[in-house]
């Protein structure tokens, strides 16, 4: 069998940042939004994308990869089924159908919250929690919370792009970060 | 019509990690929560080989998931065989400049959006979703679809309520799922 040629981590990570669309003024006036959207739309950039995170993480006896909705569902459950890890949504108020925890966080102006199933993890468990971004960290820093409440030891935070300037990776406590683009 | 596969051994595997959660969202609904599902790495890779090894010599060039228990089905389907992921969703969520479709609810209508240029003329679109109830959602993605130049070539969900008759809404197009549910 032919031996596989995989490029170089450097020329994946350059193909994964350049097929990512900056969007000016979304969702209000000053914001840069970074669109994964058309990361999607490239197969081999998105095939790279969790390639990247599955080497990074297949030796490390991940039990649970927990996805933050709705973006987190898109790049955490392929994560998960590489790996043979479990994956549970973490979700906005009210979706899911059982019997939930929820965690409030803060917002800019306000709170929100964010819920798990009871029962979808085990104290001892080792979890990786995904998103597609981490900006000021509120939404990810809940996560951990919601896991760390039920006993699960969060290894670290995955995320496919970082906005370094809005600090997030400092209200992550002591959990380390593991990002493709800063 | 729609397409079911319950002589495969790994449907009953499947079938037994999905959750009812009866009286949600409201009285008299039994829902259909495919979270357990996910938590069962071997009965949730089984789910998305199913649908790969029906589509990986179709030719599909996108699949298009609905937000959001879709973008935890689509993804690895896409990955597996080649394809582009397209998430199809809830108004003013995607940054960038969208198709809208309106479809109805029970009580009210809701609407569902993509990206322009997400989908080229001519390409061959498989949509994905966790469950088909009245087929209103899937109808909606599928005219969206269409009116960016794609054919559809069929709608694919882990569970349909046949009772519901959804598979009639989907304008002739086939459904296959792989559970059904009363």
């Amino acid at each position: 069998m032919a031996a596989q040629i995989v490029d170089s981590t450097d020329d994946r990570i350059s193909r994964i940042s350049s097929s990512i669309r900056v969007i000016p003024d979304f969702p209000k006036p000053g914001i840069m939004f970074q669109d994964i959207t058309t990361l999607l739309l490239d197969p081999k950039a998105f095939k790279d994308t969790i390639d990247l995170f599955v080497e990074r993480y297949k030796d490390q006896n991940i039990n649970v990869v927990a996805g933050i909705e709705a973006r987190g569902f898109i790049f955490g459950p392929p994560i998960a089924l590489a790996i043979g890890a479990k994956f549970v949504p973490m979700r906005k108020p009210k979706k899911l159908p059982g019997e939930v925890i929820s965690e409030e966080y803060s917002l800019e102006y306000g709170t929100d919250k964010m819920e798990m199933h009871v029962g979808a993890v085990k104290a001892g468990e080792r979890a990786l929690v995904v998103d597609d971004l981490i900006a000021t960290g509120g939404t990810l820093s809940a996560a951990i919370r919601l896991l760390e409440r039920v006993g699960v030891d969060v290894v670290e935070c995955a995320c496919v792009i970082e906005l370094p300037e809005l600090k997030g990776r400092d209200r992550l406590g002591d959990k380390p970060l593991f990002v493709l683009v800063s | 019509m729609s397409v079911c596969k319950e002589d495969d051994p790994r449907i009953d595997g499947i079938q037994s990690r999905i959750r009812v959660v009866p009286n949600f969202p409201k009285p008299g609904i039994m829902f259909q929560d495919i979270t357990t599902l996910l938590l069962d790495p071997k009965a949730f890779k089984d789910t998305i080989d199913l649908f790969v090894e029906r589509y990986k010599s179709k030719n599909i060039t996108v699949v298009a998931g609905i937000e959001a228990r879709g973008f935890i089905f689509g993804p690895p389907i896409a990955l597996a065989i080649g394809a582009k992921f397209v998430p199809l969703r809830k108004p003013k969520k995607l940054p960038g400049k969208v198709f809208r479709e309106e479809y109805d609810l029970e009580y009210g209508s809701d609407c569902l959006e993509m990206h322009v240029g997400a989908v080229e003329s001519g390409e061959r679109a498989l949509v994905v979703d966790d469950l088909i109830a009245t087929g209103g959602t899937l109808c909606a993605a599928m005219n969206l679809l269409e009116r960016a130049g794609a054919e559809v070539v069929e709608c694919a969900c882990v569970i349909e309520i046949p009772d519901l008759k959804g598979r009639d809404r989907l304008k002739g197009k086939p459904l296959f799922v792989l559970v059904e549910s009363q």
